[in-house]
């Protein structure tokens, strides 16, 4: 709540030592590990910063990633601060962006680019809005718990892209199935003089208006009374399935707009079994974050970081990208642990 | 009907022995150096109101919570009642406040639950075994019924059953008249002596006067988490009940606060004349559970309707649904003469009609939310807390402030996550909202449900002071006292219909009871 | 019809049986979990690491046996991890989970590039246990009765579930504690052990499923080979409502339906995997959208159990 300024640095300062301690730690066992497998961590965490945050090609590198996993984070944010566990991000993703990687290139051939982009981005939104339908009106109105629904139409979603470029838009020039590729000049702009993405601008400003919108305005407070106890928004009078549906189709967009941006920005086009399951991987750093938007921001650039340089130290080194996989999830463990002992603490204080 | 099971015994040796039992928890000392004895042949009665510290007592009996000083004592030996299982080996069984039965399972599941676990249970023995102690004690049982299928009376005699069959030293019932009809507690309180009488130390759990003195051999009245006096047989027998009453009231609440708690019976004051605020006509609602029905009630300006009955009798359905809450079947309601059965929660609270909940947690408030949040949780999006859908924190806290004022709020600050207060405090928050700007009409649910003297005494001035504003108020308590002190005219609930209202005058005590109990129909 | 040739019917039986164990196992795991009210969603990570221990064993020993044996094993320490943080911290079940599923993605892929990387080893395979009779059927006799012992297990442990959840105190116990904990903490039996068991027990199903994977059905490891399985597995729990015969019925389903495109390659006729593959998902949303009831999960599904707490 804003309305406590006095106790504002103090929540702050508290909550980056919690975000950092877990870092710390996380890197560190991340560390042993690497020592277990015989790599020299030094080398390897140096060779990862170097790569991912140090070198100009690398840092662009690592910007342009955020993009869609930015707009993810937004997307989850809205859906878990409203109490719905939207975990069909990843057939949101991509059925949008197969959507857009069908109709730019199509519309590239008639229509102006500042015309083009807006309305496949707008269309890549509006179709994952539409595959959340179905989950979004089970749960308001059946009350049928989402996340099996979500997880189903994920796996749906999955194999309708696959179908959608195998069978529909698939682009006849070439042997691999895929869909036709977007011409480098039609995509999305690129930021001053660098290779960075204008998606990653997209990212920023869908994730601070979400935690601008959820912390600040009426309609936030409305989503986070509903999240935090259903109950008390029936009786506050508050639309609860009508809300519901909202949010779902809020955080399906945003996670479409994730997809429409990836493809128009950085990919071009989309191939066939092409899943970055970006969704679940961003799941826990939202949570690292705990929902706040900020947060969110340095943890998607930290992971970003890692995986892009890990990347480039999967070749240099032999340790594969997946490296940054498992220090995510060492993080979310060590933060949960973090929180535990810090309640436990908290509750002996109070003896 | 009072016990008889040790007239002419000399007293026996104590069962069970709390020896200077302390209990803390955070902010709160529940037990403070408590020491009583439990004797077989007894019932023991553990008098005391909401927050005395009864449940903490029961917990640290039945193994949830280990005494923090002092230690208990059964069977002549100083044991560490260190868990649940402990407590059922000793012969301790105890039928708890909330039902302890697993809905999905039938009652002989129930009640073979804690077996070794690889092992098949002998079922068609165990509900033998559990017709026949069901038998014994003049209680008629379905083993294989499906607990969750079960009448509250039904659980509670099968929760005794349950608890008899595996404590045969002694049996703890904690608040177990809450939820039964008159009829059923005198039932209940008929069994207790018979067990009593069979040689088993029964401890008895109420804040009701009348069923202490009734059926008690021994009373120990708990207050602030004291034992604060004792009285046995030798003084239950020799003085009259009303002296005995007048004492016991006096060392429950305190002199202090014995004026507040029990205020005169009998009409309040002549029955408003001003105009009809809220009418209902022939009200239906739906219901899985206990659906409404033919329900009608006018109230006026200034008037206060109350609503008696058992707890579950389609109370909270009718609340729920003169707030918005819950659909509308069939029938009228109007508020000053404008049918609002159509409107949505808001559009009735904005036309003056309010409804403090009962369930302060569960959907009056927010918890992690802010006290000040909280007061404007049904306003969001009004000016001039939010103005073009964004929050104007000066203008939300500004309000908590003079809210929190106002109602005497005791909170650290207005930024205060409201699940930190406690029960009376958060009660107070609610009140601050239902209460503020244009109220015409107030639905009070159960309202000094769990609170203690003093916040009780507060509550019911504020719903005495928004009658005195010309409020029609619906109060809904399943505190017959309650309803005598405040209410002008009294309407009985039972299985979702108003079986009979009465005026508040010197007879409505006896009205009531019949009504509750059937034998007026 | 000329498509339900001999060769497509084994084929398609064979398919159903490789695909469908796994879910089983799986899915029987799941339910265990909930039956108790602890939502396990790092059931696919139990699956992975069980699929690379499994295959590690078996490769390094040439006995399936023991591979299975090291892949419950893997199973069980991922779900001992479960319940520690989970049931004993009591932290959310759903972001610990996911975690895990994400840390053995990452360990398995790593542990494999490491040592397996440009061999790419290749196992034998398994013994089969012949049924004698039942194995001589036509067509789908060997199909059906002359498999790995493994899947006659995953067969009888449905068996085995029922008669656990009806005819055994821990049966009981098991419900009481995604019913109404307090109960069950009330009447004597730790609710933190029960849980802990049943979560140590889908590890050790999981386990199981991940290695006939790798051990049965491929026989060979490759990094995220689990492949979603482990989400099928916990929709199969989830629909399936606390009763194992459904739980073998959903993997059925999905095991026809996964194998479906292989035996229509058989018989000649091309039908993209996808769309197949869509089918048994979108049965059950259809199900879902029909039926429309209430997925009955128990009340105490997902939250932890602190005693006293209300």
């Amino acid at each position: 709540m804003n309305v406590e300024r006095t106790t504002r640095s103090a929540a702050w300062a508290r909550a980056a030592l919690f975000a950092l301690g877990p870092v710390a730690v996380a890197l560190l066992a991340g560390a042993l590990l690497l020592l277990a497998m015989g790599v020299d961590p030094l080398a390897y965490y140096g060779y990862v910063a170097g790569r991912g945050l140090l070198s100009p090609s690398g840092l662009q590198a690592t910007l342009t990633r955020m993009g869609p996993l930015l707009l993810i984070a937004a997307s989850l944010i809205v859906a878990f601060r409203a109490g719905i566990w939207n975990l069909g991000g990843d057939g949101q993703f991509l059925l949008a962006a197969v959507s857009a990687a069908a109709a730019a290139p199509a519309l590239a051939a008639h229509a102006p680019v500042w015309l083009v982009l807006p309305a496949c981005l707008v269309l890549g939104a509006a179709v994952a809005a539409l595959w959340s339908l179905l989950p979004a009106l089970l749960r308001a109105f059946q009350g049928i718990n989402e996340i099996i629904t979500t997880l189903m139409m994920t796996f749906l979603g999955v194999s309708l892209a696959n179908v959608l470029i195998k069978l529909v838009f698939r682009d006849p020039a070439t042997t691999v199935p895929q869909t036709r590729t977007l011409p480098v000049a039609d995509r999305l702009p690129r930021l001053f003089d660098t290779t960075v993405s204008s998606g990653l601008l997209i990212g920023l400003v869908a994730v601070v208006a979400v935690h601008l919108v959820m912390t600040r305005t009426a309609f936030g407070l409305k989503l986070r009374t509903v999240g935090a106890n259903p109950g008390a928004a029936l009786h506050a009078g508050l639309p609860v399935p009508m809300l519901t549906v909202v949010v779902f189709g809020i955080s399906a967009a945003l996670a479409g707009l994730a997809g429409a941006v990836d493809v128009l920005g950085t990919q071009g086009n989309v191939r066939a079994d092409w899943n970055p399951a970006y969704s679940l991987t961003v799941v826990p750093l939202v949570f690292l974050a705990r929902f706040n938007g900020f947060g969110t921001i340095a943890f998607v650039f930290l992971f970003s970081v890692l995986s892009i340089g890990g990347e480039s130290a999967a070749r240099r080194l032999g340790v594969p990208g997946y490296f940054s996989l498992v220090i995510v999830a060492i993080l979310l463990v060590v933060l949960g642990l973090a929180e535990y002992l810090d309640q436990r603490r908290q509750r002996k204080g109070e003896d | 009907m009072v016990g008889s099971s040790v007239s002419g015994a000399t007293a026996r040796e104590a069962v069970v022995s709390l020896r200077g039992v302390t209990k803390r928890f955070p902010g709160v000392v529940a037990n403070d150096r408590v020491s009583i004895d439990f004797r077989p042949g007894e019932v023991h009665v553990l008098l005391g109101e909401n927050g005395a510290g009864k449940s903490t007592l029961v917990a640290m009996l039945a193994g949830l919570q280990r005494p923090d000083e002092g230690g208990i004592v059964v069977g002549g030996e100083p044991i560490d009642i260190s868990s649940p299982r402990k407590a059922l080996d000793l012969g301790i069984g105890t039928v708890f406040q909330h039902s302890m039965l697993v809905p999905s399972l039938s009652l002989v599941d129930n009640f073979i639950l804690g077996g070794p676990w690889w092992k098949r249970p002998d079922r068609a023995g165990a509900a033998e075994r559990m017709r026949a102690r069901a038998e014994s004690i003049g209680v008629r049982l379905d083993p294989f019924a499906l607990a969750g299928s079960l009448s509250l009376g039904e659980r509670q005699q099968a929760e005794i059953v349950r608890a008899l069959m595996r404590g045969n030293r002694c049996l703890i019932l904690d608040e177990a008249t809450a939820m039964l009809t008159p009829r059923d507690a005198e039932q209940l309180g008929a069994l207790m002596c018979r067990l009593a009488a069979g040689g088993l130390a029964v401890v008895f759990i109420t804040h009701k006067l009348d069923e202490a003195i009734a059926w008690g051999d021994r009373i120990s009245v708990l207050r602030r988490g004291r034992n604060v006096a004792s009285l046995g047989p030798e003084d239950l027998k020799a003085g009259d009940v009303a002296a005995v009453t007048a004492g016991l009231v006096r060392t429950m609440f305190g002199a202090d606060a014995a004026d507040g708690t029990r205020g005169p019976e009998g009409r309040r004051r002549a029955t408003p004349a001003g105009p009809v605020v809220l009418a209902a006509g022939d009200l239906a609602i739906d219901d899985d559970a206990v659906p409404v029905s033919g329900v009608g009630f006018t109230i006026r300006a200034g008037e206060i309707l109350g609503i008696a009955g058992i707890d579950g009798n389609g109370q909270k359905q009718l609340a729920e649904a003169l707030a918005g809450q819950r659909p509308i079947r069939a029938g009228s309601l109007t508020l000053n003469g404008r049918p609002i059965d159509r409107a949505g929660v808001g559009e009735r609270r904005a036309l003056g009609l309010r409804y403090v909940t009962d369930d302060r947690l569960g959907e009056g408030t927010v918890g992690p939310f802010s006290v000040a949040t909280n007061l404007v949780l049904k306003q969001i999006g009004e000016a001039p807390f939010w103005r073009k859908g964004v929050e104007q924190p000066a203008a939300i806290a500004d309000h908590a402030r003079r809210r929190v004022g106002a109602f005497d709020v005791r909170t650290p600050g207005v930024g205060t996550p409201v699940a930190r207060l406690s029960g009376g405090n958060i009660q107070k928050v609610l009140l601050a909202r239902e209460l503020t700007g244009t109220a015409e009409a107030v639905v009070f649910a159960k309202p000094t449900y769990g609170l203690d003297v003093r916040n009780t005494h507060a509550t019911r001035g504020r719903i005495r002071e928004a009658a005195e504003a010309g409020c029609a108020v619906l109060l809904i308590s399943t505190d017959i006292g309650e309803l005598l002190e405040l209410a002008d005219r009294i309407a009985v609930m039972s299985r979702g219909r108003i079986v009979g209202t009465v005026d508040n005058d010197a007879d409505a005590r006896r009205r009531i009871g019949e009504l509750m109990s059937g034998t007026t129909q | 019809m000329g498509l339900f040739t001999e060769a497509f019917v084994a084929s398609l039986v064979l398919g159903a049986v490789v695909a469908g164990v796994p879910l089983l196992l799986g899915g029987l795991g799941e339910q265990l979990s909930e039956k108790a009210g602890v939502l396990n969603i790092g059931l696919e990570g139990m699956m992975l690491i069980g699929a690379y221990a499994g295959f590690v064993l078996a490769y390094e020993t040439g006995s399936a046996a023991s591979g299975f044996l090291a892949g419950a094993a893997g199973g069980m320490a991922v779900a001992a991890l479960m319940a520690v943080l989970c049931v004993r911290l009591g932290l959310n079940q759903i972001v610990i989970g996911i975690a895990l599923t994400l840390g053995a993605e990452g360990i398995t892929a790593l542990l494999h590039n490491v040592r397996f990387a440009t061999t790419y080893p290749r196992l034998d395979a398994p013994e089969t246990l012949a049924i004698p009779v039942l194995s001589r059927i036509p067509v789908v006799g060997p199909a059906l009765f002359d498999r790995p012992a493994i899947v006659y297990l995953a067969v009888l442990l449905v068996g085995i579930m029922i008669y656990v959840y009806r005819c055994t105190y821990l049966g009981i116990a098991l419900q009481a504690a995604g019913d109404r904990p307090a109960a069950l903490d009330a009447a004597g039996v730790d609710v933190v052990g029960t849980r802990t068991v049943a979560v140590l027990c889908t590890g050790l199903f999981a386990g199981l499923a991940g290695a006939f994977m790798s051990i049965v059905a491929s026989g060979v490891f490759v990094p995220f080979m689990t492949h979603g399985n482990g989400f099928i597995g916990i929709v199969l729990a989830m629909l399936a409502r606390g009763r194992p015969l459904r739980v073998l019925g959903g993997a059925l389903l999905f095991g026809v339906c996964l194998s479906l495109t292989t035996a229509l390659q058989v018989a000649g006729v091309d039908v993209p995997t996808d769309v197949i593959q869509m089918l048994p998902f979108a049965t059950v949303m259809l199900v879902l959208v029909v039926a429309g009831r209430r997925a009955s999960l128990p009340p105490a599904l997902g939250s932890s159990y602190e005693r006293g707490a209300r």
